[in-house]
C-alpha cells in the first residue's frame, strides 16, 4: 500500500533534528509538526515574518493578526519572535533555515523541482517557493509518487515551468523514500507492503536501488 | 513644522491620481490598509499599478479595486485567493507580473533604500530570469533584479506618534515596513494615534522619517481568511 497523505508527514519528520528551524509548506508539509516529538526542540518558521509557530489557537482566542504563510490562525511558542518579510527571506536566503518541506508536482533525476504553473491554466504565483527552493540548506519534497494516470511525478527532466534547479536533496512519495543525487534517484526506503522494485516501476527517471534499501519503517 | 496629521484617509489619499505606481502593505488580509484601500475606491482614480504581495479576496482588501477595475496591473508573489483576478487577468483585462516573495520583499526594501537592483540566488533556471542579467560569485549564478519605488505607499500600523514613528502588531508587519521606504509619499494609518514622546523609541520599527502623512484609522473589520481552531478535547 502506499503512504497516506499523513504517513508521508510521518516519515518526514523523522528527519527533522533536535535544535533545527523549519518551514513547511502548504499542505503534507503543514502536517509534518503533528509528528514532531515534544522531545526535540524545533523553531517553525513562517515565512510571513514568524519565527517560533504554535499550534492552532483555542475557540475564541483567533487574533486577526497572528497568522502563517497559508492564511490561517496560530499561535506562537516560547522563544518567538516577529520580524518583516524582508527580514524573513533573508533568513531563507542567506542558509539560516535547517530544513524545507515542500509540495510538488514534478522533480527530475538532477534535482529540479516544478511546483507553481501549469501552462494553460490560472497560475496563482510561487508565492514565498523559489526563495525557499534558492536558499535552505536542506529542501525535502513530499509529494504523491505518481500522477492519477499513473504517470511518474519523479521525471528524467521536468516538463513543467521550473521553481528552482537542481536543489532537492530528498523526495518522501507515497511510494517511498529517494535521494537525489549526482547519478540521479537513488532509493532508500520503500511504502510497507510495496517492493523496491515496484518503486522502480513506476518512476521514470533513472533510479538505482541503495544496497541497504528497506522497507520503511513509521514511528 | 506643518503637520503630518490628517483626519481621515480622504483627506490622506490627495494627490493620487490615474496611473500611479503604488505599494500596498498586507500578507493575504493581515495588516493590509483598509482605510486607505477603501478611500482610493471611493476616489475613482484608475489604471493604477499595485505592488502588494497578495490581491486581496474578491470583496476585500484590493479585490475592491480589482471589482471597480481601478487596478490595470499588479505586482504580487501570490493571488490565488481571488476570482475577480482570475476572471480578469484571463480576459486580459487585467495585467500580472508575478514576483518570488523574497525577491519582491527585497526589491521594495532596496527601492527605499537606495539601491536600484541587486543579484539574488532565487528564480535562477526559471521563467523569472528569463531576460535579466545572469552574473556569477563564487561559481553560482545569481540573477539581476530592480529595485521598486512607488508614487504613493500605504502602510498600516497598530500604533503611531504625530511623527510618524510607527509600531506593528505581531505577523501584520510583513510587508509595512519595507513598503513604508519606497513611497515618495507615504500614508500610515493606525489603529491608535498618540502624541510625540509617548511611544519607546527602542520599540519603533519604523521610524517617522519615512512617513509624510498619517491618520487614525476606523472601523477596522481585520477579517481573518482561514479560522484554524483547536478541536476541543473530550
Amino acid at each position: 500500500m502506499p503512504l497516506t497523505r499523513e504517513q508521508i508527514a510521518q516519515r518526514i519528520a523523522q528527519e527533522v533534528k533536535d535544535g533545527y528551524t523549519v518551514n513547511l509548506g502548504i499542505g503534507i508539509p503543514t502536517l509534518v509538526a503533528n509528528y514532531i516529538p515534544s522531545t526535540k526542540t524545533v523553531m517553525l518558521q513562517s515565512e510571513n515574518g514568524l519565527l517560533g509557530m504554535g499550534p492552532f489557537p483555542s475557540e475564541g482566542q483567533e487574533d486577526a493578526d497572528l497568522i502563517n504563510a497559508g492564511k490561517q490562525t496560530i499561535t506562537t511558542q516560547k522563544g518567538a519572535s516577529f520580524f518583516s518579510s524582508a527580514d524573513s527571506f533573508a533568513m531563507i536566503r542567506g542558509g539560516h533555515i535547517d530544513l524545507t518541506v515542500l509540495g510538488a508536482m514534478e522533480v527530475d533525476q538532477e534535482g529540479s523541482i516544478a511546483n507553481w504553473m501549469v501552462p494553460g491554466k490560472m497560475v496563482k504565483g510561487m508565492g514565498g517557493a523559489m526563495d525557499l527552493v534558492a536558499g535552505a540548506k536542506n529542501v525535502i519534497v513530499a509529494m504523491q509518487h505518481a500522477d492519477k494516470e499513473g504517470n511518474s511525478k519523479l521525471r528524467t527532466k521536468c516538463t513543467l515551468p521550473l521553481t528552482g534547479v537542481k536543489c532537492i536533496k530528498k523526495i518522501v512519495s507515497d511510494f517511498g523514500v529517494i535521494d537525489v543525487t549526482e547519478n540521479g534517484f537513488v532509493l532508500r526506503e520503500f511504502a510497507p507492503d510495496m517492493t523496491a522494485e515496484d518503486v522502480l516501476k513506476a518512476t521514470e527517471g533513472k533510479m538505482t536501488i541503495s544496497p541497504d534499501c528497506k522497507a520503511m519503517i513509521l514511528t | 513644522m506643518s503637520s503630518k496629521v490628517y483626519q481621515n484617509a480622504t483627506e490622506a489619499i490627495q494627490g493620487v491620481k490615474d496611473n500611479m505606481t503604488l505599494l500596498v502593505g498586507g500578507f493575504g488580509l493581515c495588516g493590509i490598509p483598509e482605510n486607505c484601500i477603501q478611500a482610493l475606491k471611493e476616489s475613482g482614480v484608475k489604471n493604477l499599478t499595485c505592488v502588494s504581495n497578495n490581491a486581496g479576496v474578491d470583496d476585500f482588501g484590493l479585490g475592491l479595486l480589482l471589482q471597480t477595475r481601478q487596478i490595470k496591473k499588479m505586482l504580487s508573489s501570490y493571488v490565488g485567493e481571488n476570482v475577480t483576478f482570475e476572471k480578469q487577468y484571463m480576459s486580459g483585462e487585467l495585467e500580472l507580473e508575478f514576483c518570488p516573495q523574497g525577491t519582491l520583499a527585497e526589491r521594495i526594501r532596496s527601492g527605499g533604500a537606495g539601491i536600484p537592483a541587486f543579484y539574488t540566488p532565487t528564480g535562477v533556471g526559471t521563467k523569472i530570469a528569463e531576460g535579466k542579467e545572469i552574473r556569477t560569485f563564487d561559481g553560482r549564478e545569481f540573477v539581476l533584479e530592480k529595485g521598486i519605488v512607488g508614487d504613493f505607499a500605504f502602510v498600516k500600523a497598530w500604533k503611531g506618534d504625530k511623527f510618524g514613528n510607527l509600531i506593528f502588531r505581531k505577523t501584520a508587519r510583513n510587508f509595512n515596513p519595507m513598503i513604508a521606504t519606497a513611497g515618495k509619499i507615504t500614508v500610515a494609518e493606525v489603529e491608535e494615534l498618540v502624541d510625540v514622546g509617548e511611544l519607546d523609541p527602542d520599540q519603533i520599527h519604523t521610524p517617522g522619517v519615512y512617513v509624510q502623512r498619517i491618520f487614525k484609522g476606523t472601523h477596522y473589520q481585520k477579517r481573518i481568511e482561514q479560522r484554524t481552531v483547536l478541536k476541543n478535547k473530550k
